[in-house]
């Protein structure tokens, strides 16, 4: 069960190809009214039906949060992961109905801040499109700096040049551009607040960066959703419901335990919100961690599990549920 | 040490040096020793990127020579914290990401070094304090607004309005104040004993 929020009946209302591996998403209320106000970085839930399965996954909103008669997510194509993308992309067509949950940020604008610094890698752009309208509109004082693979894939690059102009800086892999990081990281004013969106291994380096450059940990904010991995199939006792599941190779842990009846409470579906956290009663064999949520100590101590994002492989796995 | 009562009282640590570009240290009175214990953890180097801004008080003579053998960048003595906030506001007006702040001393200057630096844009928890010597409050009155320096007493009669204060531990880091609410509203004939609470 989602914690706090309810859900939304929208409709597809457009379906847009943005490039190669990206396609645009626009939800209106099933009901005709307006949707409910979010700040930039907030993401809803998609719920999608797939004959008997069903995937909920995260997406950051990336309309304008001053317009809330529609919502609009862009997807990008994973053609190794567990199917989510390729079901919006191969199966959604604008008139279908579909159920998403209500906003929720976990990736907010701390607007104490006397500017705003956004590093944004691929697909991660989607929540500064959100929060820099936001900002714009509000005479804010942002910089967005923008790593792509490739001209051809760079999502809404455009667009955010066309808005914002010299606000946004574009670096292309395939030309050896790169962020110049510490260059960024030394000249901003104090009351500076960094943000991260991107692939790990980008969030992992800015963060490191900033923190060797004094860069105080509260000025610091970065989301990731780990997409749930596949993975060999596995059986877990529930102990307080007296279930035994078996979570399938496509599905999540948390799907499977839902799929029996079982309602945990959960908000991201990505690792990041801490929600889900669920005590190990038991367990014989080995966790694979894949959230962000978690310490190392956590992870070591074979105590705790992220059912939304992480697995296990082993003889025998007894949770709290 | 300070005693934890309620979530708004400060509730203060011990000065460690931190990762940074240029290190600012604001201090009066004992918090210099605190500067001076926190040097013999600090890194080689540390002080060629610091700035002491010290208000030594009655209680400094003892510190202003060792704090200036550690050979800061700058190093700066006031006669007082009044004299020497502006200071603060100036360094800090200019300052890049990088910079950090170590605040040490009474709580009235921590409070009001940190007011600054709240105003400069630094979160106040990525804020080093450490508290030294004297917990003199500063105090407002709620009925008057005024703020009463340096108050031992409890209660404390407010230096502005003359309304008798019951000091509360109830703090704003935006006024660097503790709350006064006078104490015998119902009948100001009535006066309790002034007694030392805030040494």
């Amino acid at each position: 069960m989602s914690t706090g929020a309810s859900k939304l009946d929208v409709v597809v209302s457009n379906v847009v190809p943005v490039n190669e591996l990206v396609t645009r998403f626009h939800f209106r209320r099933a009901d005709g009214g307006l949707l409910p106000t979010f700040s930039g970085g907030a993401h809803v839930i998609v719920e999608m039906r797939d004959g008997e399965r069903a995937r909920l996954n995260p997406y950051s909103l990336m309309s304008s949060p001053l317009d809330t008669s529609e919502y609009t997510i862009s997807v990008r194509r994973d053609d190794l992961g567990r199917g989510g993308s390729l079901f919006m992309h191969g199966k959604v067509r604008p008139g279908d109905r579909m159920v998403i949950s209500y906003p929720v940020n976990l990736f907010s604008l701390d607007l104490r801040a006397k500017k705003h610094l956004m590093l944004a890698g691929g697909i991660g752009i989607t929540p500064f499109l959100a929060q820099t309208a936001q900002l714009a509109a509000e005479g804010g004082n942002f910089e967005l700096h923008y790593s792509v693979r490739t001209a051809a894939l760079a999502t809404y690059a455009g667009d955010l040049r066309a808005r914002f102009g010299r606000r946004v800086s574009i670096y292309h892999d395939d030309r050896d551009e790169r962020i110049p990081l510490d260059r960024l990281l030394s000249s901003q004013p104090l009351g500076t607040h960094l943000y991260i969106c991107g692939p790990a291994g980008m969030i992992d380096w800015a963060r490191a960066r900033a923190a060797a450059l004094g860069w105080p940990a509260e000025t610091v904010h970065y989301e990731h959703f780990a997409a749930p991995q596949p993975g060999v199939p596995f059986d877990v006792t529930l102990a307080l419901s007296g279930r035994t599941i078996h979570v399938a190779e496509q599905q999540s842990l948390l799907e499977a335990i839902e799929a029996a009846g079982v309602d945990p409470p959960y908000l991201c579906r990505g690792g990041v919100c801490g929600q889900c956290e669920t005590n190990v009663i038991s367990s014989d064999g080995v966790f694979l961690h894949n959230d962000h949520w978690l310490s190392d100590e956590d992870h070591a101590s074979g105590k705790k599990i992220m059912p939304c994002v992480s697995r296990f492989a082993g003889k025998s796995l007894v949770l709290e549920r | 040490m300070t005693p934890k009562t309620i979530l708004s009282r400060p509730v203060y640590g011990t000065l460690s040096p931190q990762a940074g570009t240029h290190h600012l240290f604001v201090a009066d009175a004992e918090g210099g020793g605190a500067i001076l214990d926190m040097a013999k953890a600090a890194p080689e180097g540390f002080f060629a990127g610091a700035h002491i801004i010290y208000i030594p008080r009655e209680a400094g003579a003892a510190y202003t020579g060792p704090l200036q053998a550690l050979k800061p960048a700058q190093y700066y003595e006031g006669p007082s914290i009044a004299a020497a906030l502006p200071r603060q506001k100036q360094t800090l007006a200019p300052a890049r990401m990088g910079r950090r702040l170590y605040l040490a001393g009474t709580e009235g200057l921590i409070g009001q070094a940190m007011q600054a630096a709240l105003d400069a844009g630094i979160d106040h928890g990525s804020i080093q304090t450490e508290q030294r010597g004297s917990l003199a409050r500063r105090v407002q009155c709620v009925h008057c607004k005024g703020i009463t320096e340096d108050v031992t007493t409890q209660p404390v009669r407010c230096s502005h309005c003359g309304l008798l204060l019951f000091v509360r531990d109830h703090y704003s880091r935006r006024l660097a104040a503790f709350q006064g609410v006078c104490i015998n509203a119902e009948d100001q004939s009535e006066i309790p004993p002034i007694e030392e609470a805030f040494r």
